[in-house]
């Protein structure tokens, strides 16, 4: 106890010499040591709720780089200290009531093991301290070196646009350099200028929010111009309400533009998909005329593969989907090969049977899965840089697994075209497809090829595998769920044809993401089913028919 | 090989394959009433009324085989959405059946079946009216999944949709039906469908009397429907219907209407099975969208060809067959089932393109190497012969 207290009087005396230095100092001195730090945030536990206010900015003031989380948790009400020795913790948030609290070392953030609530009580705020805490940490994020805090602060305090958060913006565009920063504050002074008393002031204001895309602005905008029931408007000015009428139908006008454009990036995304499966199936289905009802349950064993690597390697989780991809290529070719050679190889030119034994084989693969994994849900982890979202203006983000999926498609896509028009191999499977006896005749192991076009596009389910398991739970029916729309993607784009997949799964997904806000998802679905059943009466063999001699076979 | 003749009268001699499965049947309609009447409950060949409804379940499975075989194995059409019509003869039944609950249900609204009440129906959709009358329940069952072929197929022969592509579409057909009876406000009970039935015409449908009653006359609908099955195959059309199945372009260019042929084939396909589902309902006593799911019409399809296509009492047994397999290793061994059934599709398809009906007649006379079921409907690699 005396050990304590000795600590204390020291902490007292730093403390005292840098309330000294502070006056003179700039805004918030960006330097500090974690002494200076930890006892003025230790000031907390014993402060009245008025000197508490003080503290706080002091706090701030210390410039320490664990001031932004410390403030928060307290706003929270996640800062406590242990009774026992007064040492100060931030509890993990979201366990706020659990009888043990994860306890977060306030210096190096980092977990510093768990207590029980007993053993820790609580530093206490009440509403004026959060309102002054708000500021703070707004103040504190403004003078941030890192631009994305700035502008993250900014957006905060246009939340509140008081008086002094007004004063605290106009102090800040003076020096501000950072563009969107810049933009973000005038647009926040502007919006605060729309309640001034100054006509000329608010009519700058609506032509400066004119340019923005933000939906409080448009909500704030047709504030003005709506009129209320007796009949007086909220703007008194015409010339604002008319100014303030343009920039509604301006803004309105973009944003629609860009959730169009939303909308359509939604489309190409589940396109994707389904492109990446009826590519594969687009190689067996129609290259070699065999309807492969197991190319789902490779979609799966591909899936599995990715669920199997991430097991295997936990230490590397940002890594393990970059292994995935070509391990789920080998899975599921020598699946497939293995498939080709056992069963389908003995079914050429029957394709309704071979429909039936593939679909015995997707049965086996399915409970061989089953049998293995259980049928229990794996998660497969999506890797940080593949989750979060890309905001590209405020009308339009995207999210990063979709806009990564959409270009993985891009590059399997293009990898195939290469493969299939400028390597031997895609040669002699060209060669083959076309004419069997002639490819033959020219020396080409027709039997060779076979298993290297089935083991290609089997490898390109696996592939599909991974990038489904991103988006969905891996279980042993994952394959069955996307097969039959993968089936009426080849049929839509043309058998035999991959650039018919990529129309036709490109088209499914984007029609399908149109029609979903009128009509709800399965309503949805149900007209592209019916569609896709109407257009193949008016083109019997898809978008893209095959052509001359091939075509009479089929 | 000269075709062979065919009446409606089976001569046992020339076609013994009938006589078999006519025997068949009519030994199930004199032994299973004997063993659920007549011997004691505590026996062990007693047939439970759990057991007559199994019974009277593969029955309607084995009416809708061999509605399958009639297009695929005559005709060479192979549709992988055969469970809809089914399952849309089946709902014909179950919303007589839901009517006839009148006020007994758990709600007791004298008109709206349960599940309407629940979903806060004010009134009856004008879709079920005139359901609480048999005579048009029954014409509904015909007509619906009628209907539905007659425009489907209109399409899809008109404009010469064939082969890999019809088998998709129809299956894109029973997975949009599917999703729409899925859907609450379609007025078709959603995802519970329709179940809690009370009785039929009067009769308690959980006495065994019953059950033993329907099943009998399931029973003889598949004997009646087998009979002209056997003379629309065996007739000239029947042999027009089997060349379209073999050369269908030279089938048209000898001057005959391939499409019409086609489309009424496919129509009282689907009118046989639409039956099929309406006896199946007040038997198991539920329906519900998940008998739209495209397997279930794969399943049929993997029935006829384990029994044998082309010869309709194979694709009977077929069914027969393979139901009480799975009824007995899903409950027996239930991780052997898939394993089993995945097996008997590849083995069957890869050894016996004639199924086991081609087995047991391969015995009486060996086909020649030449004499292969003419089963494919189109090679895209006639080369490789």
């Amino acid at each position: 106890m005396k050990k304590l207290f000795l600590r204390s009087g020291g902490q007292w005396l730093f403390l005292l010499l840098l309330l000294a230095s502070r006056s003179a100092g700039p805004l918030y001195a960006q330097s500090s040591s974690d002494a200076a730090f930890l006892s003025t945030v230790g000031q907390l536990r014993t402060a009245e709720f008025d000197a508490k206010d003080k503290i706080i900015d002091q706090v701030a003031q210390t410039g320490h780089p664990s001031v932004r989380p410390v403030l928060t948790a307290f706003l929270e009400g996640r800062l406590y200290y242990r009774t026992q020795d007064q040492k100060i913790f931030l509890v993990k948030a979201g366990e706020e009531d659990s009888t043990t609290l994860d306890l977060i070392d306030p210096l190096t953030l980092k977990p510093a093991g768990s207590a029980s609530s007993d053993s820790l009580t609580k530093i206490v705020t009440n509403n004026h301290l959060r309102r002054t805490l708000q500021t703070t940490l707004a103040r504190y994020g403004l003078s941030s070196p890192d631009a994305a805090v700035r502008l993250d602060s900014v957006r905060d305090i246009e939340r509140d646009l008081d008086e002094s958060n007004v004063q605290l913006l106009r102090a800040r565009s003076g020096v501000e350099t950072d563009p969107r920063v810049k933009e973000e504050i005038a647009a926040g002074l502007a919006l605060a200028a729309l309640d001034g008393s100054d006509a000329r002031a608010r009519l700058a204001a609506v032509s400066t929010l004119r340019n923005s895309l933000r939906q409080d602005v448009l909500n704030k905008l047709q504030g003005l111009i709506e009129k209320s029931p007796d009949g007086t408007f909220a703007e008194s000015d015409e010339r604002v309400r008319d100014a303030a009428a343009a920039a509604v139908k301006s803004i309105t006008r973009r944003r629609n533009f860009y959730s169009g454009i939303e909308t359509l990036f939604f489309g190409l995304s589940l396109g994707s998909v389904l492109v990446l499966i009826a590519t594969g199936l687009a190689i067996t289905f129609g290259v070699m005329g065999v309807i492969n009802m197991a190319h789902g349950e490779l979609m799966m064993l591909g899936a599995y593969t990715t669920y199997v690597v991430q097991v295997a390697m936990p230490s590397h989780g940002e890594i393990s989907i970059l292994v995935a991809i070509p391990a789920a290529f080998l899975v599921a070719a020598l699946v497939g090969i293995l498939i080709e050679r056992t069963v389908i190889r003995f079914l050429y030119g029957r394709p309704l049977e071979t429909l039936l034994a593939t679909f015995g084989v997707s049965l086996i693969l399915q409970q061989l899965v089953r049998s293995i994994f259980t049928a229990l849900n794996r998660s497969v982890v999506t890797p940080n840089w593949m989750s979060g979202t890309l905001q590209v203006n405020d009308a339009l983000s995207i999210t990063y697994n979709r806009l990564y999926i959409v270009i993985f498609t891009m590059m399997v896509f293009a990898a195939l075209l290469v493969v299939l028009k400028r390597t031997r191999m895609g040669l002699e499977i060209r060669a083959v497809s076309q004419n069997r006896a002639m490819a033959k005749a020219m020396g080409i192991r027709s039997e060779w090829v076979d298993a290297m076009t089935f083991g290609l596009g089997s490898g390109i389910a696996g592939i599909a595998g991974v990038a489904l398991s991103q988006l969905t739970n891996v279980n042993p029916s994952l394959g069955q769920s996307y097969i039959i729309d993968s089936f009426l993607v080849v049929v839509f784009g043309g058998v035999g044809n991959l650039w018919g997949a990529m129309t036709g799964g490109m088209s499914m997904g984007i029609v399908n993401e149109l029609l979903e806000p009128y009509a709800g998802a399965v309503l949805a679905k149900i007209f592209v089913l019916i569609a896709l059943i109407l257009f193949i009466q008016i083109r019997p063999r898809g978008l893209f028919p095959p052509t001359g001699r091939a075509s009479e076979n089929q | 090989m000269p075709p062979r003749q065919y009446t409606l009268w089976i001569s046992a001699r020339k076609d013994s394959g009938s006589a078999w499965f006519l025997g068949g049947l009519a030994l199930i309609v004199i032994v299973v009433p004997i063993l659920n009447l007549v011997v004691p409950a505590s026996s062990a060949f007693h047939i439970s009324p759990y057991g007559l409804a199994l019974i009277g379940k593969y029955l309607c499975y084995a009416l809708l085989a061999l509605a399958v075989d009639l297009i695929w194995g005559y005709c060479g059409i192979l549709s992988l959405g055969h469970a809809a019509f089914f399952a849309l003869g089946g709902y014909a039944m179950g919303m007589y059946l839901m009517r006839e609950i009148g006020p007994r249900g758990v709600y007791g609204d004298p008109v709206l079946p349960d599940f309407m009440v629940f979903l806060n129906y004010k009134s009856l959709p004008w879709f079920w009216h005139g359901f609480n009358h048999f005579g048009f329940a029954l014409l509904m069952v015909v007509l619906v999944p009628g209907l539905l072929a007659l425009a489907f197929g209109w399409f899809a022969f008109r404009s010469r949709v064939t082969g890999v592509y019809l088998s998709i579409i129809t299956q894109a057909l029973t997975y949009a039906l599917m999703l729409a009876f899925f859907r609450n406000d379609m007025g078709f009970g959603g995802n519970n469908g329709f179940t809690d039935f009370k009785d039929i015409l009067g009769f308690d449908l959980d006495s065994g009397r019953v059950r033993l009653v329907l099943l009998v006359i399931t029973a003889f609908m598949l004997a009646a429907s087998y009979l002209i099955c056997r003379m629309i195959v065996s007739s000239r059309a029947g042999r027009v219907i089997r060349a379209i199945r073999d050369a269908e372009s030279r089938a048209r260019f000898l001057g005959y209407r391939v499409e019409s042929f086609k489309l009424w084939i496919f129509v009282f396909s689907a009118v046989l099975a639409g039956i099929a589902g309406a006896l199946y309902v007040p038997q198991i006593g539920i329906i519900n969208p998940s008998e739209f799911a495209p397997i279930n019409s794969i399943e049929v399809v993997i029935w006829v060809a384990v029994g044998g296509r082309g010869t309709l009492y194979g694709a009977a047994a077929g069914a027969l067959l393979v139901n009480y397999a799975k009824t007995y290793f899903t409950s027996a061994l239930p991780e052997i089932w898939n394993y089993a059934l995945g097996a008997l599709f590849v083995l069957v398809t890869l050894f016996l393109p004639r199924g086991i009906i081609g087995l047991v007649q391969g015995r009486e006379k060996k086909p020649g190497k030449t004499q292969r079921l003419p089963i494919q409907t189109g090679s895209p690699e006639p080369s490789e012969e």
